[in-house]
């Protein structure tokens, strides 16, 4: 898929390098293979709208960026439920396709199932083509 | 890029804002509309921080990577449970 990955909180380097070395990489063989990056002061959390001023952490903010530099998907939630990396796979394959072929992807859409294309022809016709059953 | 020497305290530059449109903003009136700037289908917000890859120390500028697909998870701490 070809994607850079960072992570990003308010630690400091030196305790990403302590967290990859003393339990990441007791998780991942050689470590997590992304860059620990370092938002000291939630500055950088705070225009992303994910900085908590009262916990003084940048809570769980997930953020999609197209080869444009288009924020194209974002998910934030507080802390104490984890991410769907399956859902994240699936956002950026079905962005790629749609930047690769002008398709769009409806509801549930994974790689291989159908996809539509916009135009007065399907405009009111979708429920011809599309069953709900299709989203899952 | 000339890196400084490694120490205690290693500036960057944090959000990197683009050029106010108007030359007579004045960074009082900016302060008062919203400071989020992260949008779907806006230009994602640029930034500089410094940050821990492949066994090293690096500052990592987000605009670097610009042509690529990126994906950035902000998490609440290193050492938390979820």
């Amino acid at each position: 898929m070809g994607v850079e990955v960072f992570a990003i909180s308010t630690d400091s380097r030196f305790s990403h390098k302590i967290w990859q070395e003393e339990e990441l990489s007791k998780m991942v063989e050689g470590g997590v293979p992304f860059p620990l990056l370092s938002d000291a002061g939630g500055r950088v959390g705070s225009i992303y709208g994910v900085y908590d001023e009262e916990a003084g952490v940048d809570i769980r903010g997930r953020f999609l960026i197209d080869p444009d530099f288009n924020i194209r998907s974002m998910e934030v939630m507080t802390p104490e439920v984890g991410r769907n990396v399956a859902e994240l796979i699936r956002q950026v394959k079905a962005f790629q396709h749609v930047r690769a072929t002008g398709e769009v992807t409806p509801a549930g859409w994974q790689p291989g199932k159908a996809t539509l294309k916009p135009g007065p022809e399907l405009a009111g016709k979708v429920w011809k083509v599309w069953k709900p059953e299709q989203a899952f | 890029m000339s890196e400084k020497p490694e120490g205690c305290v290693k500036p960057t530059q944090g959000p990197i804002q683009s050029a106010p449109e108007t030359s007579d903003a004045s960074p009082v009136v900016a302060k008062e509309v919203s400071m989020i700037q992260a949008r779907v289908g806006k230009p994602a917000p640029d930034f500089e921080l410094s940050a821990f890859f492949n066994g090293g120390f690096k500052n990592i500028r987000l605009g670097d990577y610009k042509g690529k697909w990126i994906v950035i998870c902000f998490y609440p701490g290193d050492f938390t449970f979820v």
